[in-house]
């Protein structure tokens, strides 16, 4: 891993210098505030049971479904088209760290974006001067979720864009891989068909890889380590099969 | 004189996808400090062979080393001892020329003190210091070329791989990057690949012909010239009896004949071509005896082959031993 950080810094830099990440970058930021508006209204007008942060995260998907792809598709689809994967790795440099540089500068780059939404929460809290809009735990716990669920979100992403040399068709790819385990989820487990008992296995697959379960959990600042374990485990997995993926593209190109 | 060691060995290289095989069974060497051309048809295999030589593809079988490295076991330490620039030179768009080098400094583990001056030095070699903080995506297609070189020579690396360095260059551009290439002669071993065979000829040592996966021919283009073509031949514009010409040339040398005659319209003058089986300057002779015996000579030259004529023998007899490998009544 002796190559990482220069290969980091350089993903980092290159991500920096793109306008496509500020076009993202304020895409996102202004359906964000967009979500945010919307939700303050609706607390203005009657009283809620949840706290605003609750709500704000409910809607994590979207963004997750979108912004993700937008920031990884281009990452190794790119490297591929323009024919400069041979030029890196004909230097001392492992697909490994090619690969986890990539990810790491994506990673990055997606939890800034969504940190830099709690500046909505503080302006809110300082505006109001009332110091309960600020509700820390849910809002803790909101972006911790962010944080864990998003190492698995941009993982399948750096995947999506490690299997073609096509950025729409990563990005596409990316949207679609994502939204199955997301919202595919969420769909399946009220499933009633799914209870009979062949199909119980699979329920409890369904139920355990429940995304909006663990942001509900996260969110209430209940830390569990199965669902950190779902991530983390995800992460390694999509990792894994992205730099298999690069190999394998190699023996046969 | 002792014997200069070797950079590069291939020995055997089989490399096959799909069912294709792109290299057959190629074998070669290079020593140290030489520059070596590799020519061959558009797929031929000279990118496959170049790719595994720098530890890039994997071989299906066979055996490559680089400075005695075996490259399949030891990809790791054949990428520090190479510097390759791909086909078609790909580069980022959106880095400073300046910024590239000193990513690509980082990657080849040039110590961060030695970098910059490194950097220095190799944009002057390949006069790019005016364009340094320029972004590559709006170089021009010589000042891009240059950036790939200056990459490849980077790190000092003692074997220097490029895929067709010159594609796509004026005239001018060419002989810049021809005298960078020169100028690495001696230091570094270097391969490259062109189709531009007067270039290869005036910067090359030696010379890999390649065809069809295999080596058809192989050695110095003077060399070459012999063994493939095997024959001189002069063109001659003379006057005089021609109907004895065939027996004056046999006086001369018996492996001499006429091979062409046409008539110069308005003169009495004749162009005619004679082939001599050798290869050996027999001119002066043959001038002597045309003068001795009353033929008036107001033209006489040898021709002489170029590479371009040896590559294409070359690659027709290889096409020919394969039409001849192929069983009969099969299609």
């Amino acid at each position: 891993m002796k190559h990482f950080f220069t290969l980091l810094s350089h993903e980092i830099r290159m991500l920096l210098v793109s306008p496509a990440t500020y076009v993202a970058a304020t895409l996102f930021l202004a359906f964000m505030g967009l979500i945010f508006a919307k939700i303050l209204e609706i607390y203005a007008g009657s009283p809620q049971e949840y706290s605003p942060a609750k709500i704000y995260f409910d809607l994590f998907w979207l963004p997750a479904c979108v912004m993700v792809p937008l920031l990884t598709m281009k990452c190794l689809a790119e490297e591929r088209r323009a024919g400069t994967i041979e030029t890196l790795l004909t230097t001392p440099v492992t697909t490994t760290e090619v690969v986890l540089s990539k990810f790491g500068a994506a990673y990055l780059l997606y939890t800034l974006l969504w940190g830099s939404t709690g500046g909505f929460f503080y302006i809110l809290q300082k505006f109001s001067g009332d110091a309960r809009f600020l509700d820390t735990g849910p809002l803790l716990g909101g972006f911790l979720f962010i944080a864990v669920s998003g190492l698995f979100f941009v993982a399948i992403g750096v995947f999506a864009s490690s299997v073609t040399s096509n950025q729409s068709v990563a990005g596409i790819l990316g949207c679609v891989m994502l939204a199955t385990l997301i919202l595919g989820g969420n769909a399946l487990s009220d499933s009633a068909w799914l209870e009979q008992g062949v199909l119980r296995p699979a329920k409890n697959v369904i139920d355990y890889s429940h995304v909006f379960s663990h942001r509900d959990d996260f969110t209430r600042g209940v830390i569990d380590t199965r669902h950190l374990l779902f991530y983390f485990s995800g992460t390694g997995l999509a990792l894994i099969f992205s730099i298999l993926s690069v190999e394998a593209k190699l023996l046969h190109s | 004189m002792p014997e200069v060691p070797t950079a590069i060995e291939v020995t055997n290289l089989v490399k096959t996808y799909g069912g294709v095989t792109a290299v057959s069974d190629i074998s070669f060497t290079v020593a140290q400090g030489e520059i070596v051309g590799f020519l061959g048809p558009n797929g031929a295999g000279k990118s496959t062979t170049m790719r595994i030589l720098t530890g890039y593809l994997p071989a299906t079988s066979g055996s490559v080393k680089i400075c005695g490295v075996p490259v399949a076991t030891n990809p790791d330490e054949i990428k520090r001892r190479i510097g390759y620039m791909p086909e078609n030179n790909p580069l980022p768009e959106d880095m400073r020329v300046s910024e590239y080098m000193y990513f690509r400094g980082r990657l080849k583990e040039i110590p961060r003190r030695k970098l910059s001056p490194r950097i220095d030095e190799v944009l002057e070699v390949c006069d790019l210091k005016r364009v340094r903080h320029k972004i590559i995506g709006q170089l021009s297609k010589g000042y891009r070329q240059r950036v790939g070189i200056a990459e490849a020579i980077l790190a000092e690396p003692p074997v220097i791989i490029m895929d067709e360095p010159t594609i796509g260059l004026d005239p001018h551009q060419i002989l810049i990057v021809r005298d960078l290439i020169a100028s690495l002669r001696g230091r570094m071993t270097v391969i490259i690949s062109s189709h531009i065979l007067p270039e290869i000829e005036m910067t090359c040592d030696r010379v890999l012909i390649i065809n069809q996966g295999r080596v058809v021919a192989q050695g110095s283009p003077a060399h070459l010239r012999r063994e493939i073509l095997g024959q001189s031949s002069y063109q001659l514009e003379i006057a005089g009896d021609l109907a004895t010409l065939p027996a004056v040339l046999t006086g001369v040398d018996p492996a001499l004949v006429v091979s062409d005659r046409q008539p110069i319209d308005g003169t009495d003058f004749h162009r005619v071509a004679v082939a001599a089986e050798r290869n050996d300057d027999g001119g002066e002779a043959l001038l002597a005896a045309l003068m001795r015996h009353g033929f008036r000579v107001r033209a006489f030259s040898r021709k002489q082959p170029t590479l371009e004529d040896v590559f294409l023998a070359a690659t027709r007899r290889s096409w020919d031993a394969i039409d001849r490998q192929k069983p009969k009544g099969g299609n």
